[in-house]
């Protein structure tokens, strides 16, 4: 056992210091914490100002247009060809033209520009006509605004489990977004570090030390060293992550005193809310504002609700059991071949179900996480670990979840044994090419 | 007392043989060459001694005891593919390896500061082994192999990479390691490199033991009492007792195989060739163990 754990703390302590690790940990939250921070920086970043010209034929909009910080309204007088002239000795942004027209019959408004006008720029003169035009209306046909204001409506669904324990507030949003943010990192990790386990006994086989160490070791005891040595690296680097993307996120945040960017949908109503001019596109945005908290309150209700505890364990041991699983295999990969480019004929059978659960995980498995295609893809041990992540957080049957585990254990010691076997002639085996056939014989030497 | 007893080992893969019954011993402190042409089984055999294979059949004794797997701990073992972690320094290499054998860290830390004062190699303990020389990398994985101080030390194919100022310097290190009592195993092909290192061989060829012995009780049963004579002038022998094999002679001067016959000695001869020519050199004519191994083997295949 002594010897077992020499070998894990000379993988995991040359892992760890190497430059590429200590650069990859410290950069990953860096650039996590930019893609969430910078687009969140740029969007609270004004444009320069835009300056409209009005030329107002119609006398309709007469001083009820009213400019922003962001947008100057100047209004002119005279013809349009002088208006024009005077447009073209200006940088403003455009000219906006509205001839003569009648409430009922808001056409032949024009813009005119230098360039051409932004999308942005146009919508938001399109918004501010429409809600004057509007109001107009409103007034012309005796209407209240007040009594429209209460006669909008606003609902939303909210989705509750009958349970056994309970009614519980779900969200099959947040439900959904938690299965696959678990089985998105352990298909991750199962690739980024069994490649590593992989590679690193191409590296003891080609650089032909694997004979000295297996005259002091088993080499069972190697492989599993290896296996558990870079387990820890990958943990390490896990946990890193996580605490260093929260230390710079919130870090970030406070010194910039921005928070991450918003979401689409608040994207949306803050856009109307700027485009608007009026109280109306005032009021809307902030019910969408309103909305917005809504959506995280519920956000946060629904993480509440979430086995949070049962997730995390779940995730562990999946994390570990699916790891294991296939690291033992990557390993005998590792030993069969003498360099890398021979794993290829290799790699295929290992990583076909890894990319088939995980693209099963949000096209199948999400629409109905609780069907057969979903109960046997979390029970066979290949594909179990990610599927299996998936479908927790919806809540699996408690007997399911047992099976599953002890099948992944069963399946992680199945491999190992394989991989065991494979390893043991393998590492001494130089310059032979090895196909399935060979691999099959190997099983069963007695060495 | 044999520190190593080989008993009827037989292991085949699948589609060889590579050991037959192959039963001898390794006395305790001497030089052992393990002998034989490439794909004999010496490197087989030595996987068995190092336990990284099994017997099929057949025993291995260490110091009279069954071979266990602690017993790995008194065997330093340098494999014909040298090799060691490249990109590791070669302070924690040693350490490792050292460690992996069973020492503690204390001790390990301890006689590998005496090697590298030994080797003068102090300046190397931090760096990479990728960033040494063949020579320098040669020297570190000598190091590793007999840093836990074991009693049996298996070479195989000792000096193949080594230049010759190194293979001398390591020559010189494992006569010191015998004298403090280790016994060491040469395992090779090229026979004429380790001859006179040997005090006993083994000689393997087809996976079986063809001859194993004392070098000197070996060369003795093998010698043909054949003398070669070097002088000047014109050599005619006539004599029952001597049997002339050989002889050429170039601007006088003669050089002779003779064999003696009817039980005569070389003091025989040699008053003999006094009285008729100037002896410069009078010397016998020993087999060397190739010429023996070749002999052994054709003898073989006679049979």
């Amino acid at each position: 056992m002594s010897k077992i754990w020499l070998i894990i703390q000379r993988e995991y302590l040359t892992r760890v210091r190497k430059k590429s690790f200590i650069i990859m940990t410290l950069l990953t939250p860096v650039l996590l914490a930019a893609f969430m921070i910078i687009p969140a920086w740029l969007a609270t970043m004004s444009d320069s100002a835009e300056t409209v010209m009005i030329l107002d034929e119609s006398g309709l909009f007469a001083g009820k247009l009213e400019g922003k910080d962001d947008l100057k309204l100047i209004p002119l007088s005279g013809s349009l060809e002088q208006a024009k002239e005077v447009y073209r000795q200006t940088d403003n942004t455009a000219l906006l033209y509205i001839p003569s027209i009648s409430i009922d019959a808001p056409k032949g408004i024009k813009v005119y520009s230098k360039k051409n006008t932004s999308l942005q720029t146009k919508i938001r003169l399109e918004n501010m006509l429409e809600k004057e035009v509007e109001n107009q209306r409103l007034i012309a046909s005796g209407l209240d605004r007040e009594v429209l204001k209460n006669m909008k409506a606003d609902i939303s669904v909210a989705s509750v489990n009958l349970s056994d324990e309970g009614e519980k507030d779900n969200n099959a949003f947040v439900t959904s977004g938690a299965g696959i943010m678990g089985a998105f990192v352990i298909y991750f990790f199962i690739f980024l570090y069994g490649v590593q386990i992989m590679r690193g006994v191409i590296e003891e086989k080609t650089s032909r030390i694997v004979e000295v160490i297996i005259s002091s070791v088993k080499p069972f005891q190697l492989m599993m060293g290896k296996i558990i040595g870079i387990a820890a690296v990958g943990l390490t680097q896990f946990l890193l992550w996580v605490i260093l993307s929260f230390v710079v996120v919130t870090g970030v945040q406070s010194a910039f005193g921005i928070e991450a960017a918003p979401t689409p949908a608040q994207q949306i109503a803050a856009g109307q809310a700027a485009s608007g001019d009026d109280e109306v596109a005032g009021e809307t945005a902030t019910q969408e504002k309103n909305g917005a908290s809504q959506v995280m309150t519920d956000t946060f209700n629904a993480l509440g609700n979430l086995n949070i505890p049962l997730i995390i364990g779940c995730f562990l041991f999946y994390f570990l059991g699916g790891y294991l699983l296939y690291g033992s295999l990557f390993g005998a990969i590792g030993a069969a071949v003498d360099n890398e480019t021979d794993t290829q004929q290799f790699m295929f059978p290992i990583t076909i179900p890894l990319i088939i659960s995980f693209i099963m995980s949000y096209t199948v498995i999400l629409k109905n996480p609780d069907g057969p295609v979903a109960f046997w893809m979390s029970i066979i041990p290949f594909t179990s670990p990610i599927i299996m992540m998936v479908r927790v957080p919806f809540g699996v049957p408690a007997w399911q979840l047992l099976l599953s585990m002890a099948m992944l254990i069963l399946g992680f010691v199945f491999t190992t044994w394989l991989a065991g076997r494979i390893y043991r002639v393998g590492i001494l085996m130089y310059g032979k090419k090895i196909n399935y056939k060979e691999l099959s014989k190997w099983l069963f030497y007695r060495v | 007392m044999s520190i190593l007893k080989i008993d009827g080992v037989s292991k085949s893969y699948a589609s060889h043989t590579a050991l037959d019954n192959v039963s001898f011993d390794i006395p305790a402190g001497c030089i052992f060459g393990l002998l034989g042409p490439n794909g004999a089984g010496k490197t087989s055999l030595i996987r068995i001694i190092t336990q990284i294979t099994g017997a099929d059949t057949g025993e291995i004794y260490f110091k009279g005891e069954r071979l266990r797997p602690d017993h790995i701990k008194y065997i330093g073992y340098l494999p014909e593919e040298r090799g060691l972690y490249k990109k590791m320094k070669v302070g924690e290499q040693l350490l490792y390896l050292a460690q992996l054998k069973g020492l503690s860290k204390q001790d390990a830390t301890a006689r590998i500061k005496a090697w590298i004062d030994r080797f003068e190699i102090r300046e190397w303990l931090g760096k990479n082994i990728e960033d040494l020389s063949k020579g320098m990398q040669q020297k570190v994985q000598f190091i590793a192999t007999v840093l836990h101080e074991p009693s049996l030390i298996i070479l195989d194919e000792p000096f193949s990479g080594f230049d010759p100022i190194n293979a001398n310097l390591i020559k010189d290190e494992i006569l010191s390691l015998r004298e403090r009592g280790a016994t060491i195993i040469f395992s090779t092909h090229r026979m004429e490199s380790v001859e006179e290192l040997c005090d006993n061989i083994a000689l393997i060829n087809h996976a079986h033991k063809v001859l194993d012995g004392p070098v000197k009780e070996i060369k003795d049963t093998y010698k043909t009492d054949t003398f070669q004579v070097i002088g000047n002038g014109h050599l005619l022998i006539t004599s029952p007792d001597f049997k002339v094999l050989e002889q050429h002679e170039n601007h006088g001067i003669f050089r002779a195989n003779v064999k003696m016959l009817n039980g005569s000695r070389p003091n025989d001869l040699l008053r003999y060739l006094i009285e008729r020519v100037e002896v410069h050199s009078f010397v016998e004519l020993v087999p060397s163990i190739n010429d023996i191994f070749i002999q052994k083997v054709t003898e073989t295949h006679h049979v």
